[in-house]
């Protein structure tokens, strides 16, 4: 099955060697969330704090490691969100 | 309930006058504004990059439950993305009702649920370069990775 996988903020450029922000993976049926960002970080041979913080949305929905990728789905990797005004950690 | 993501400029005056009603006693707004440095370093502009479809769920969704969450009449949540300049409102929230501690509090929850939860991410720009800002932390039950932590 094939899911599409869309990148932001920090991870667009982790991944910006020929992937752009977006592309479309193949999985084996039943591959869930988990599995997926298990072969992208063998992908990758940048190690990244980002991976230990990121959350993931499924068809625009936050969801869980275990939850199940069916064909078709969008899948969105998000690092730690930083709209609204400035964080306090540049105060 | 007026929610917005979007590129043009934000007018907090504006949007203040527009949410007033007669049964309302107080109006709290929070305008969280573009400012010209980051731990000393001097910044150009702001990019903010977003999610648009799910950014705008989550705004719906935010509002939502602070009308439900607290006893207040009315709520407007405006955020923009795209290029933002020093001194321009990056976020603006309104809220409207009959007492002062739930707009406050509100208002607050507001601000400080939106800054974990909503997809927006902004690159700051300098006069010597560019970085994306450091997030707020995702709650635990919405970091992925923390499952295989535990």
């Amino acid at each position: 099955m094939r899911v599409n996988v869309l990148y932001f903020g920090t991870l667009k450029d982790l991944f910006a060697s020929g992937r752009g922000a977006g592309e479309v993976i193949d999985l084996p049926d039943g591959a869930t969330v988990g599995s997926l960002l298990s072969l992208l970080r063998a992908q990758t041979s940048k190690q990244s704090e980002v991976w230990r913080t990121l959350a993931v949305a499924v068809n625009q929905k936050y969801a869980a490691l275990s939850t199940v990728l069916c064909e078709g789905d969008e899948v969105a990797l998000l690092p730690p969100v930083s709209g609204g005004a400035q964080s306090r950690c540049g105060a | 309930m007026r929610v917005e993501l979007r590129r043009d400029v934000i007018l907090p005056a504006q949007a203040l006058e527009e949410i007033k009603a007669a049964s309302d006693g107080a109006i709290c707004v929070f305008d969280g504004v573009v400012r010209n440095n980051t731990r000393g370093r001097q910044t150009l502009f702001l990019d903010y990059e977003a999610y648009e479809e799910m950014a705008l769920d989550q705004m719906r969704g935010l509002a939502a439950e602070a009308l439900t969450k607290f006893p207040i009449r009315d709520v407007t949540l405006l955020h923009r993305f795209g290029r933002l300049e020093v001194g321009q409102t990056s976020v603006l929230i309104v809220v409207a009702s009959a007492h002062r501690a739930a707009a406050f509090d509100a208002c607050r929850w507001l601000i400080d649920t939106l800054k974990k939860t909503v997809p927006i991410w902004k690159k700051e720009h300098f006069a010597d370069g560019a970085v994306w800002a450091a997030g707020e932390p995702f709650p635990d039950e919405l970091v992925a990775a923390k499952e295989t932590q535990r």
